[in-house]
């Protein structure tokens, strides 16, 4: 504890038009920790933001406060989700997350990858039914099992088990997508938990 | 061809099929490391000394366990502990964690459609005669983040200022705790999965393919 830092702001937002629920649409999100100004940006900050145009984001420029633990998450998420070689279509991958995002309640997180799964599947509908339903909403089994072992896996204590494994194997998946489901649904565990704390949605 | 932090807490052998499917995404599996690194082993850690990172790492780790018996996981962080901390917080924080632990995520909505899934959960309050007032601060929010994220509102970054933490320190700490919800869901898994023997033939898994 040093105590010479300056006390920081934080910002509450209480005109904010906010989400009624979980959506497939665009959500703009507000930071309650003041972000790095885009023109204060260090070389390491920008560095860690690795797309040049994510310096427009409030949220990945309040991440670049520790910019060594953003730029490692960010290519942690690349390559979890974008990596086309092997395991589990990509759209498969964004089922996870949106799952995952589902059980915790990140509503922003869920936009993004609900979305992402259904332009990468064309089912929208079924997507929307587990956004409105929740996690427990049927679809076909290798989809509820996807599902199930993403729920089961974000819940604290983990409840990932044997069966998940087994009935992920039944619907066709080989060891290889169970790690890339595994994965999305943990990484979400991570971003829902910076999107639901240090900020939230808006609808833009 | 070097372990990482991950293989040693799922115990997966060097050279084994879980080996090969992890490097098979060498980014993800590169950056997973530097994650560790940069958040557990930073060589500027500024205000959130590696003591109180450590702290929080075996608090959450033990708020992740099913019982008080700590898991590899939690009992390589509370070792990490106990290289930079005295015994004396070593047993508050496993205390704390005792205390604090429970079934999530729970929580309630800011979405008005959603009100009614709103579940009740318990919010920490820890010890000041045992834990400093600024890391009993930073393990309360821990507990938010694991267990009810989604209870999570402006008031909670306030205390965490008002306990004395700056804007750098409260995303360190932030990204600290998610990524170990990260970790350890990806180590469970793992783990789940290696224990998981498939016993289907290859005729089997042709046609499960197919």
């Amino acid at each position: 504890m040093t105590g010479t830092h300056d006390r920081t702001e934080i910002l509450e937002h209480p005109a904010l038009h906010r989400p009624e629920a979980f959506t497939q649409r665009g959500l703009g999100w507000a930071p309650w920790a003041p972000p790095v100004a885009e023109h204060e940006l260090t070389e390491a900050q920008r560095h860690a933001l690795v797309e040049a145009s994510r310096s427009s984001s409030p949220y990945f420029r309040l991440l670049a406060r520790d910019p060594e633990a953003l730029r490692a998450r960010t290519l942690t998420d690349l390559d979890i989700f974008g990596n086309e070689a092997g395991g589990l279509p990509r759209w498969e991958r964004e089922l996870s997350a949106a799952a995952a995002s589902r059980v915790n309640g990140c509503v922003f997180c869920a936009s993004v990858h609900a979305r992402a799964a259904s332009r990468l599947s064309g089912r929208t509908d079924d997507v929307q039914l587990l956004l409105d339903e929740g996690v427990g909403a049927r679809i076909d089994d290798r989809w509820d099992a996807i599902v199930d072992a993403s729920s089961a896996l974000t819940a604290t204590p983990a409840a990932f088990a044997p069966e998940h494994v087994e009935r992920l194997r039944a619907a066709g998946i080989d060891d290889a997508g169970i790690v890339d489901q595994i994965a999305g649904a943990a990484f979400f565990n991570w971003a829902n938990r910076l999107m639901l704390s240090l900020g939230e949605p808006e609808v833009g | 061809m070097s372990r990482d932090v991950i293989d040693h807490l799922a115990e997966i052998p060097a050279g084994s099929r879980l080996d090969e499917i992890r490097r098979a995404r060498p980014d993800a599996r590169e950056h997973a490391q530097q994650s560790f690194l940069a958040l557990l082993e930073p060589t500027h850690p500024g205000q959130l000394a590696l003591a109180d990172r450590y702290a929080v790492a075996a608090y959450v780790a033990l708020l992740h366990d099913g019982s008080p018996t700590p898991t590899r996981a939690a009992a390589f962080y509370l070792e990490l502990l106990g290289d930079e901390a005295d015994a004396d917080l070593v047993r508050a924080v496993r205390r704390a964690a005792d205390d604090g632990r429970a079934s999530g995520p729970y929580g309630d909505y800011r979405e008005p459609a959603l009100a009614d899934e709103a579940r009740p959960g318990p919010v920490a309050a820890i010890d000041r005669a045992a834990i400093p007032a600024p890391l009993a601060a930073a393990l309360e929010h821990a507990h938010l983040l694991v267990l009810h994220p989604r209870d999570a509102r402006p008031a909670a970054l306030r205390a965490l200022v008002d306990a004395g933490w700056g804007a750098d320190a409260i995303v360190s700490l932030s990204q600290l705790v998610a990524f170990l919800a990260f970790q350890l869901r990806l180590v469970h898994g793992l783990r789940t999965l290696a224990a998981t023997p498939d016993g289907r033939t290859d005729h089997e898994l042709q046609e499960a393919r197919a």
